[in-house]
C-alpha cells in the first residue's frame, strides 16, 4: 500500500506537467522506459483501490473479496480501507448478487461485480445480458448500466473442464456490452479505470496465470489519473511481414513467437487487441494493409470465436490485401481436459503460433530469408 | 400416510458441552427439532443451533418399524447410545461386521486423502484438490447403505464419495494423477469423478450445479417404475453439498420440485460451517438449514456429523422413506473439515479453537471408542484394517505412477456419443432415417 501512496504523489507532480490520462496510446511500440516492475495483481489493486476513493458510488461485491482478501487477492486490503459497506462478501450465488448489482447500478452506484472465475458467471449470465446490456437500449437511453463484471476467464492449469472456458466472443457478441481483456499491468490498470468510469457495462476478462507476472512500467501508468481508452487496439511489437492479433495471456506467446520468427527472417507485427467489443478494426486492417499475412490467435473453442471475427472483418475491408488465407490460431474443440499432457495439447503453444505465421508466409511468393 | 420422523420419537435432551468462546456465532435461534410437515412436533428441546462450540444437540429418530427393517428393535435414541453410556439399552446400533465396514470405509477415506495432499505437495497431482478429511462420517454413514443401483451426486470434494461407493482406489487415484487408468482416463480430474459401473454420477465444480443434476436421477427412477412399468425401479439417489451452497438458487428450485413430484432423492448437506474463507453465518440470513425443509413440505433433519452412527440412523430412515415412494428428506450434516478448503487455502480466517474442538471429535475415534467400549472389536482388528488400508493406497499410488499418460489421439475422443457428430448411426446412415428409430407407434 504505501508504495502505491508514494506513487500517486509522484504521479500528480507529472499531471502538473500536462500529461493527459489516455497519453498512452497505441502508437507507443515497447514499454516505456521502466520505473519499476509491478504485477498485474498490484496493478488491478491500485485501480480499484483509486476508482474506489475518488469516487464513492463504486463498490466491490463478490465472493471472498473482502476477508478473504480476494479468492486470487485481487482485493487485498481493500475491506480494511473502505469497510464492509463498500466491500461485500456476498454468499454463494452469483445469479442473485449480479442482478442486485445490475439494480444498484440502475440507480446510479457503480459497483464492480467480481466472479471468481468468468465459467461462474454463466450462472449469472441471464443479468449480465439482459438486465445489464440491453437496458440501455430497452428503455431508450433513460436508463444505463455503469457496472463492471470483472475476474479471471480462460484456462489455469490442471482445473479441469468446468474451471476453463474462455468467455470472450461468447460476451463480445453481445450489443451493449464492452468486452476488455487485459495483458499487461499497464493494461489491467488502465483498463480497469476506464471500465469503471465508463457509463455502460463493461466484461473484464483477467487472466489468473497472469496474476502474478511483473511488467515493467512507466511513471505515467502509476498516476491516478491514468486511463487506456477502449476499444483502442496496442502495437506490441511492430513489424512488417505478418500480423499477428492476440489477447490476455497469448500476447505474451504472440511475442516469443515474434522473437523466434525474427531469427529466422520473419517480421511479425504483434496487435495485442486490449478490447474485444469494440474491436479496433482499424488498427488491424492498417495493419494487415501493411504486411498482407495475418495470424489470429486466441485460447477459446475455435468455432465463432475472436479469430472468426477478426477474419471476417480484414476478408471484408482489406480482402484485396490478403496474399495469403488467414490463419486461425485457437484452443483444441473440446471441452478442456484434466490430463497435464492433453492440456498442454488443448491450448494454444508457441511452437503453433511460429507454424501459423510460417504458413501464412509461405502460401503465395516465396519469401527471401533475409539474415 | 405414517411419516417417519412423527412425534412419537424420542428426542435425546441436550447436553451441556463445555463451550469454548466461538467469535461469531450469537445465535440463540429455536433448536432444532425434528420437522415433520404433517405433524407438530412436540419437542421442546431447548439447545441453540450451530457454531462449532455451542451445544450441539444430537437428533435422531428410532425409525418405526417397517417391512425392510431389520435393525435393532430395542427404542433408543442415538445420543443415549454414544453420550451417556446406558447400561439399559440392550441392542447396539451396528453388529461387528458393520462396525468393521464402517471403520474400514472412514480409515480409507482418510488416509486416501492424506496421501492426496503427499502426492499434491510431490507435484503429482495438480489444478484443484479438495480434501475431506474430517467429514468421512457422513460419506460412510450415507453411502454404506446404498445398493449398486443407487445414484450419488457430488460436489467437487468428491474422492470419497467415489470410494464409498465402490470405486476402486487405484482408479481414483490415477484419476488425480491425471493417467489414462484413471475412473474417467484422465479427462475429469479430482473434480469430476464420474462412473456408470458405480452410479457415482460426478463430481461438479459449481456448488449447486449437482443438485438438479441429482433431481433428475431421481426422476427417472420414479418415471421407470411409473411409465416404462419397470417394477423394480426403486433406487435412491443422494444429493451431497455444503452450506454455501444452501443459498443457491438452483438448491431451493429442487427442493421445490422434489417435494412437489414425490421424487425418490435424498438432499444431504455437509455444514462444515465454512464456503472457502465465509463462515456460513455470515452468509446465510437463517443458518438453520434444516428449517428450509418444512418450508418445501419435506422433513427436514439435523444430525451430528461427526458421528457415524447418528448419521447412519438418520439416513436408514431418510433412504427408506425415499425407497417407500414417500418423497425427498433434508438431512442437514454438522460436520467439519480438517483440512483448508482446498489445498491452494492458506486457510487462516478459522479459529484455531474451533479446529481443536472438532478434532477432538474426529469420528475414526469416536468410533473407535464406541466399538471397544461395547466389547465389538479388539485392537489388533482395528489394526490389521490400517494396515490393511496403508497398504491398498500405497499400492494405488503405485499403479497410478506406473499408469501412462493418456495417448495424444484421446483428446479429441468422447466429445459426442455419436462418433462422427453428424447423426450417423453404425450401419453408415442418417439414424433419423433408419424405420426403427422410434420404438413407438409414431409414424415417422
Amino acid at each position: 500500500m504505501f508504495r502505491i501512496l508514494t506513487q500517486r504523489v509522484l504521479g500528480q507532480s507529472l499531471l502538473q506537467q500536462g500529461i493527459r490520462p489516455g497519453a498512452v496510446a497505441s502508437a507507443s511500440r515497447c514499454f516505456a522506459s521502466a520505473a519499476k516492475d509491478l504485477t498485474v495483481r498490484e496493478a488491478l489493486n491500485s485501480a480499484l483501490n483509486e476508482e474506489m476513493s475518488a469516487d464513492p458510488r463504486v463498490l466491490l461485491m463478490g465472493e471472498e473479496v473482502g476477508e478473504y482478501q480476494g479468492a486470487y487477492k485481487i482485493t487485498k486490503g481493500l475491506l480494511d480501507k473502505y469497510g464492509p459497506d463498500r466491500v461485500l462478501d456476498t454468499p454463494i450465488t452469483e445469479a442473485g448478487f449480479t442482478g442486485i448489482a445490475v439494480g444498484a447500478a440502475y440507480h446510479g452506484l457503480r459497483p464492480v461485480v467480481e466472479f471468481m472465475t468468468f465459467n461462474f458467471a454463466m450462472q449469472a449470465i441471464d443479468h449480465i445480458i439482459n438486465s445489464a446490456a440491453k437496458t440501455y437500449y430497452m428503455s431508450t437511453g433513460q436508463i444505463s448500466v455503469p457496472i463492471v463484471f470483472r475476474g479471471p476467464n480462460g484456462a489455469a492449469a490442471g482445473v479441469g473442464a468446468q474451471h476453463s472456458q474462455c468467455y470472450a466472443s461468447w460476451y463480445a457478441s453481445c450489443p451493449g456490452l464492452k468486452v476488455l481483456a487485459p495483458y499487461s499491468s499497464e493494461d489491467a490498470r488502465g483498463l480497469l479505470k476506464a471500465a469503471i468510469r465508463d457509463p455502460d457495462p463493461v466484461v473484464f476478462l483477467e487472466n489468473e496465470l497472469l496474476y502474478g507476472e511483473a511488467f515493467p512500467v512507466s511513471a505515467e501508468v502509476l498516476d491516478s489519473n491514468f486511463a487506456l481508452p477502449i476499444g483502442k487496439a496496442k502495437i506490441e511489437r511492430e513489424g512488417k511481414d505478418v500480423t499477428i492479433t492476440a489477447f490476455s495471456k497469448m500476447v505474451g506467446f504472440a511475442l516469443k513467437a515474434a522473437e523466434i520468427l525474427d531469427k529466422e527472417g520473419i517480421s511479425a507485427e504483434v496487435i495485442n487487441l486490449r478490447s474485444i467489443r469494440p474491436l479496433d478494426r482499424a488498427t488491424i486492417n492498417a495493419s494487415v494493409r501493411k504486411t498482407n499475412r495475418l495470424v489470429t490467435v486466441e485460447e477459446g473453442f475455435p468455432q465463432h470465436g475472436v479469430g472468426a471475427e477478426i477474419c471476417t472483418s480484414v476478408v471484408e475491408e482489406s480482402f484485396g490485401y490478403l496474399d495469403a488465407p488467414v490463419e486461425r490460431i485457437a484452443g483444441a474443440d473440446v471441452p478442456m481436459p484434466y490430463a497435464a499432457n492433453l492440456e498442454r495439447l488443448a491450448l494454444p503453444q508457441v511452437e503453433d503460433i511460429v507454424r501459423a505465421a510460417k504458413r501464412a508466409c509461405y502460401r503465395s511468393v516465396p519469401m527471401a530469408a533475409a539474415a | 400416510m405414517a411419516s417417519a420422523f412423527s412425534a412419537t420419537a424420542k428426542f435425546a435432551q441436550p447436553l451441556p458441552l463445555n463451550t469454548t468462546s466461538s467469535a461469531r456465532s450469537q445465535d440463540k435461534l429455536s433448536p432444532p427439532a425434528l420437522f415433520d410437515p404433517f405433524r407438530t412436533s412436540s419437542s421442546a428441546a431447548t439447545s441453540p443451533f450451530l457454531g462449532s462450540t455451542r451445544q450441539l444437540l444430537c437428533k435422531s429418530n428410532r425409525p418405526l418399524s417397517h417391512r425392510r427393517s431389520s435393525s435393532s428393535s430395542a427404542v433408543v435414541a442415538i445420543s443415549d447410545v454414544k453420550q451417556k453410556k446406558p447400561k439399559s439399552s440392550s441392542n447396539l446400533l451396528i453388529t461387528k461386521e458393520e462396525g468393521l465396514e464402517l471403520y474400514e470405509d472412514m480409515v480409507l477415506g482418510r488416509s486416501f486423502e492424506d496421501m492426496c495432499a503427499q502426492m499434491y505437495y510431490r507435484g503429482k497431482m495438480f489444478g484443484f484438490v479438495h480434501l475431506y478429511n474430517g467429514q468421512e462420517a457422513v460419506s460412510t454413514g450415507f453411502i454404506k447403505l446404498l445398493t449398486k443401483d443407487d445414484s450419488v451426486v457430488s460436489t467437487y470434494r468428491d474422492h470419497v464419495h467415489a470410494l464409498s461407493k465402490g470405486v476402486p482406489a487405484r482408479a481414483v487415484m490415477s484419476e488425480l494423477f491425471g493417467k489414462t487408468t484413471g475412473c474417467c482416463r484422465g479427462q475429469g480430474g479430482s473434480m469430476h469423478m464420474f462412473s456408470k459401473e458405480h452410479n457415482v454420477l460426478g463430481g461438479f465444480a459449481f456448488i449447486g450445479e449437482g443438485i438438479p443434476v441429482a433431481t433428475g436421477a431421481a426422476f427417472t427412477s420414479k418415471y421407470k417404475r411409473e411409465v416404462l412399468k419397470e417394477p423394480n425401479s426403486d433406487h435412491v439417489t443422494l444429493a451431497f453439498f455444503g452450506d454455501g451452497t444452501c443459498n443457491n438458487g438452483q438448491f431451493f428450485e429442487c427442493l421445490n420440485m422434489a417435494a412437489l413430484w414425490k421424487l425418490p432423492i435424498v438432499f444431504v448437506v455437509e455444514n462444515n460451517l465454512w464456503a472457502i474463507g465465509m463462515s456460513h453465518l455470515r452468509a446465510t440470513s437463517d443458518p438453520q438449514i434444516y428449517k428450509k425443509g418444512p418450508a418445501f413440505g419435506m422433513p427436514g433433519v439435523h444430525v451430528d456429523g461427526m458421528d457415524v452412527l447418528k448419521v447412519r440412523e438418520v439416513a436408514k430412515e431418510a433412504i427408506g422413506r425415499a425407497r417407500r415412494g414417500e418423497g425427498p428428506t433434508l438431512v442437514e450434516c454438522e460436520t467439519y473439515r480438517f483440512r483448508g478448503h482446498s489445498l491452494a487455502d492458506p486457510d487462516e480466517l478459522r479459529d484455531p479453537a474451533e479446529k481443536a474442538h472438532y478434532a477432538a471429535r474426529d469420528p475414526i475415534s469416536q468410533l473407535k471408542t464406541y466399538m471397544f467400549e461395547n466389547k465389538l472389536v479388539n485392537e489388533s482388528e482395528l489394526k490389521a484394517i490400517d494396515k490393511k488400508i496403508d497398504e491398498l493406497v500405497e499400492e494405488a499410488v503405485e499403479f497410478a505412477d506406473e499408469s501412462p499418460v493418456p495417448d495424444r489421439s484421446q483428446l479429441l475422443e468422447n466429445v459426442f456419443a455419436d462418433p462422427k457428430g453428424f447423426g450417423i448411426g453404425p450401419d453408415g446412415r442418417y439414424r433419423c432415417e433408419d424405420p426403427k428409430f422410434t420404438q413407438g407407434t409414431a409414424q415417422v
